[in-house]
């Protein structure tokens, strides 16, 4: 059985990727507007401006949306259903689409404060999501 | 201006077709509307097509054309998933209106339930989600479109029975139309309890995978010929795009469907209300819901009750899908919006036997492709 899908980094995400596999999840924020952008980008989508800088994230967000999949889209995530899909929030204004992990997937709810964590897919760590840590 | 008219209409057996292929069907789906629009191969100078599954190829409309013997003056393949059959009808008709072509021959097709493996048309549409920031997630097209249906039923009191009452006045209308693909009937409790897919999304929320091709002709108003059939006019086109992936939407309660109409509407001199049926983008019972209320057919919050009460049933307020949709009539690719076009003319030529509704004289038609990403409308009028 084939392994689930491994980012490739290109000239864009590389930095990305690279901060991921020391569990750091960076933005870009633009210089010229304010704007901030995920995913990664040669240029700032708003004003086209290539002076971008990286910002590392709190790690704190909320679900904003977000689905229980029962059937898998390929045999690599049939060992993880049924499994959270969810568009995350991040408290620096950026959507991202993460699983949510660590949880009962009952539990999961619109709104719902999770963290960052990360998980390993072969050499490469993914962004992921959990429930906050309780205390 | 020229006007563009759609003088052929014609689509193939719809359902599991072994034996059948990408390029055959693109074939029969052509050689139809060309005989419904009483022309010949020669007549045709402009060919557009769109993809496909098992065949795929970097320059698919010039394999066509190299397989049927047409040498047109205008050829191009265009792809934007679901949106791509209203997008090449659009093209189609820019290119007689501006007097590049006299007939342009728009045609679809893929043989994509018998001609892949098991579960190889959920993969490959999976890959519409972002290489690096959705694939690794698990995404599938269902489970993107599940994201929107959990946010819109939170937000706007959408219930799974609304949602499933979409699919069962789907599968009446295909229980009217020999042709379909599921003629079975269901019930909305058989709905809430098939085999959940993506939370809120069911098996029976979801489309069909099928087999089949459909094609039309777009013709000058002033190309001549004989002419069998009713010409239907093109009266307004128009298209709204705001994303690709489902993480990048601006909006996950308003979408280009809503530019897209608007755009038609204006340039058609109509508006919502004037529209006598529609055949509207379903590839989920959520897609149709949320461009019902996107596109101005219903208020917020209102097309699901609506449904429910038997609005989009043929005799309904806004007979929609009168075919029986993606969900129950099929799904082929590209051709999957044809249908919806090929369906609009028939409703207009008042050639739907068995399913027409009364005296239609406006269609209203809309192609959504990736996750309610790239959206084109027309709206079509007898002449």
């Amino acid at each position: 059985m084939t392994g689930k899908p491994v980012p490739v980094a290109n000239p864009d995400s590389a930095v990305f990727w690279e901060a991921c596999n020391e569990k750091r999840f960076l933005i870009q924020s633009c210089n010229s507007c304010g704007e901030k952008q995920f995913y990664p980008r040669a240029l700032c989508k708003s004003c086209h401006s290539k002076d971008l800088e990286w910002q590392e994230v709190s790690g704190r967000g909320k679900v904003k949306t977000f689905t229980v999949v029962n059937h898998a889209p390929s045999p690599a995530f049939k060992a993880d259903l049924p499994y959270v899909l969810a568009l995350i929030d991040l408290e620096e204004g950026v959507r991202a689409m993460m699983n949510i992990l660590d949880c009962d997937v009952a539990d999961v709810h619109i709104g719902m404060d999770v963290e960052l964590t990360f998980e390993r897919r072969g050499k490469q760590y993914i962004p992921q999501a959990k429930p906050v840590s309780k205390g | 201006m020229k006007k563009a008219i759609i003088t052929g209409a014609y689509d193939t057996d719809v359902g599991e077709l072994p034996g059948s292929s990408c390029m055959g069907l693109h074939a029969d789906a052509a050689l139809g509307a060309i005989a419904d629009a009483g022309l010949n191969k020669s007549d045709i100078d402009g060919v557009l097509c769109a993809y496909s599954f098992t065949e795929p190829h970097l320059m698919l409309s010039s394999v066509f054309c190299e397989y049927m013997g047409l040498q047109p003056k205008f050829n191009a393949a265009i792809v934007v998933g679901g949106a791509t059959a209203c997008i090449m009808v659009m093209q189609a008709a820019s290119l007689v209106e501006s007097g590049q072509c006299r007939n342009v021959l728009v045609v679809t097709g893929d043989n994509r339930l018998t001609g892949m493996a098991k579960g190889g048309a959920v993969a490959t549409l999976a890959k519409v989600g972002h290489g690096q920031f959705e694939h690794p997630y698990g995404m599938s097209v269902p489970a993107a479109y599940a994201l929107v249906a959990t946010h819109y039923m939170n937000e706007y009191g959408v219930t799974s029975e609304q949602l499933a009452s979409i699919s069962v006045t789907a599968r009446e209308h295909a229980m009217m139309n020999s042709k379909a693909h599921r003629q079975t009937p269901i019930t909305i409790e058989d709905v809430l309890n098939s085999r959940m897919i993506a939370s809120p999304l069911h098996v029976l929320d979801c489309c069909l995978i099928s087999d089949g091709g459909a094609a039309i002709v777009v013709s000058a108003a002033d190309s001549g010929g004989d002419r069998p059939k009713t010409s239907i006019e093109i009266m307004g086109t128009g298209q709204g795009h705001t994303h690709e992936h489902i993480m990048a939407a601006p909006s996950l309660s308003d979408f280009g469907c809503k530019q897209a109409a608007r755009t038609a509407f204006e340039r058609a001199g109509v508006t919502a209300k004037d529209i006598d049926v529609a055949e509207i983008y379903d590839s989920f019972t959520i897609t149709l819901l949320v461009e019902l209320e996107s596109i101005g057919f219903f208020e917020r919050g209102e097309a699901g009750p609506a449904c429910l009460d038997g609005a989009l049933k043929i005799g309904g307020r806004l007979p929609c899908n009168t075919h029986g949709g993606l969900m129950s009539y099929g799904h082929s690719g590209a051709a999957g919006g044809m249908f919806h076009v090929v369906e609009a003319v028939r409703q207009l030529r008042h050639e739907a036997e068995g399913r027409q509704v009364e005296d239609s004289q406006l269609a209203f038609v809309h192609g959504d492709g990736g996750i309610l990403s790239a959206h084109c409308s027309l709206v079509l009028g007898r002449v």
